[in-house]
């Protein structure tokens, strides 16, 4: 409608150029609205087809193969899974306890680490600084790390190994600092006079106001820990110490490996196991909570990458 | 070097040298005590020796490393992969994020913004997960939808030549709403008041993206870049040994750095070579870091890493 009153040649402003601009404003949103929603398909499909997969009857992807729309509807794979959950409950619950101690020690140390690093008062925080600073240019390299835990820490097959390893970052380390040092020094200053100790003004004042950097990191940190699998690979051989995301990587990979873990989870040894559906009904529980927290906890990543995206 | 101001210096700062404590062993004991340990690339590992008794080999390690040929293999899969990433990625991240800003509205921008994050929030395991149900020869969705319309199903994992795809689009996968979250936040710090002096002077949309949004984001696109290229020598292990694993078919196109590295250490045991890749790795990711912060220096200081 607005090109019936623009002329091609003109030039002059007013009404005339609105319309331009409108039309060139139209290809720019259908070009916009259409990749956007290309982009967005394509990074919720792959879990349509895992959720979709894991309701289907065995038979069929046996068959037929995975769809993206279940061929024949069930529930086989999650009943068996709600049955006999056996490892996955164990898995659970190791996940959830590394996650959960790993995040509250994680981010305490952090936070005073950070805290300390940004007083401007004290004389060494360069030189600490870069202390930390230097193990993310150069490292040892994956060997000496791995013997330094296995032979020297003698922490393989530990609970603690699953927790120790990944507890302080440099990164979160460098954001918090950042975060904290927009605190007004004055507050350490005056509560100095009152004559309160470093460490009460860290945990009564700074803490506290600290928390929107502390919302965001713990949840990089619960993340991180959650979503590990890495150490259990290389330091957990007893079953009853594999965290979910291993577990999941085991089950995967090793279908005689799943029958047994259903077998001796109270299934009964006969019975026909559906495998592929299983395996994706496992992926759905190994990662439903993180889908449901998703929505809740996404505009604090969102607040993280921009606190952090200018230096790191 | 006064000895009294020293020690005075540690009374007075006793506290916060305490607070600082358990960061210090917690880096001393997972990184710096490590790094010794690279001597291990130049010995000969046994269980009794350990570390640091062992009997050194010299270079032996690394010649074995070089003349098997797994040395150039694995440096430029990790190499030419990480390019791959960074051209990739970075370009679909500046689009998507020009796009979300100057095209959508507000709902929809939030809407695809969440559902483009969720990759970022998922492990390895489970994009493995997803690859298996993917690709599977048998049950794999792709093979379904071939055959569906009668087409040869294809054998992804028995075929290297695909896979510098499949990882490509992967990667660019999982990071695009990280990306272009970031890139949001660079393009939303743009001064409005060039739009306006754009528009005032008669520009259209594509002219004040090509001129005004897109020479906005040079300095963080080149940070980010320079940064990305220091890495360029470190593979991310989680997403090739969840996509590839033990597959020794793949490894010609996928082995990286880092996956070799892990073989040798925990299925092969061959500790010396292991370590000497690794300290191979380290030295050229030290170099390659140092490079990309000295050209980020010389560009704008203020966003050097040091």
């Amino acid at each position: 409608m607005s090109a019936t009153i623009t002329t091609k040649g003109n030039t002059g402003s007013g009404p005339k150029g609105a319309g331009k601009k409108q039309y060139d404003r139209l290809l720019l949103s259908i070009l916009g609205y259409v990749s956007i929603s290309l982009l967005a398909i394509l990074c919720i499909i792959p879990f349509l087809m895992i959720i979709s997969s894991s309701f289907t009857e065995e038979s069929k992807i046996v068959e037929e193969g995975f769809q993206l729309f279940p061929a024949a509807f069930s529930l086989d794979a999650y009943e068996l899974l709600f049955k006999y959950p056996g490892q996955m409950l164990t898995a659970y619950g190791v996940t959830i306890s590394v996650t959960v101690l790993g995040t509250v020690a994680g981010l305490f140390l952090t936070a005073m680490t950070a805290y300390v690093l940004q007083r401007k008062d004290f004389k060494w925080r360069n030189k600490f600084s870069f202390f930390f600073f230097f193990t993310t240019l150069f490292s040892g390299g994956l060997v000496p790390w791995y013997l330094m835990i296995i032979n020297y820490l003698d922490l393989k097959d530990k609970l603690l190994v699953l927790i120790l390893p990944m507890l302080l970052n440099v990164f979160y380390i460098i954001v918090m600092k950042s975060f904290m040092s927009s605190i007004p020094e004055a507050i350490t200053e005056s509560a100095k006079i009152d004559g309160a100790g470093d460490f009460r003004i860290f945990i009564q004042l700074i803490m506290p106001l600290s928390k929107p950097a502390l919302a965001t990191i713990g949840l990089f940190i619960a993340l991180g820990y959650w979503n590990d699998w890495y150490n259990a690979l290389l330091f957990i051989s007893n079953e009853n110490l594999m965290p979910l995301q291993y577990y999941l990587y085991k089950m995967l990979g090793n279908m005689d490996g799943m029958r047994r873990a259903m077998v001796s989870s109270g299934a009964v040894v006969t019975m026909n196991i559906p495998t592929e559906s299983l395996k994706m009904a496992m992926t759905i529980v190994a990662t439903g909570p993180i889908l449901l927290a998703y929505p809740f906890i996404q505009r604090y990543f969102v607040q993280g990458l921009t606190i952090g995206s200018v230096k790191g | 070097m006064n000895r009294r101001g020293f020690l005075g210096d540690v009374r007075k700062y006793k506290t916060l040298l305490l607070m600082l404590a358990p960061a210090v062993l917690f880096f001393l004991l997972f990184a710096y005590v490590p790094m010794a340990g690279i001597v291990l690339a130049f010995k000969q590992f046994n269980y009794n020796g350990g570390i640091f008794g062992s009997p050194w080999n010299g270079w032996d390690n690394f010649r074995f490393f070089f003349e098997s040929g797994n040395a150039w293999m694995v440096t430029r899969n990790t190499a030419l992969y990480n390019i791959a990433f960074i051209i990739v990625n970075n370009a679909l991240q500046i689009g998507a994020a020009i796009l979300l800003f100057e095209a959508v509205g507000k709902w929809f921008r939030k809407l695809t913004q969440t559902v483009m994050f969720l990759p970022y929030f998922i492990s390895w395991v489970v994009v493995g997960a997803i690859a298996y149900n993917l690709f599977n020869y048998d049950v794999g969705t792709l093979n379904s939808i071939l055959t569906a319309v009668g087409l040869e199903p294809v054998d992804v994992y028995n075929t290297p030549s695909y896979w510098p795809f499949i990882l490509v689009l992967v990667s660019a996968w999982k990071a695009l709403g990280y990306g272009s979250v970031m890139y949001l936040a660079a393009i939303t710090g743009i001064d409005t008041e060039m739009y306006e002096a754009a528009e005032i002077d008669g520009a259209n949309i594509f002219q004040r993206i090509l001129h005004i949004t897109i020479p906005n984001l040079y300095p963080t696109v080149i940070i980010l870049v320079l940064l990305a290229i220091g890495n360029i020598f470190r593979g991310d292990f989680g997403m090739f040994y969840n996509m590839v694993g033990n597959n020794g078919l793949l490894f010609s196109s996928t082995d990286v750095i880092d996956t070799f590295v892990f073989r040798s250490l925990t299925t092969s045991n061959e500790i010396g070579l292991s370590a000497a890749a690794g300290f191979y790795q380290s030295v050229l990711g030290f170099a390659t870091i140092l490079l990309a912060n000295y050209a980020v220096r010389k560009y704008d200081k203020d966003h050097a890493l040091f």
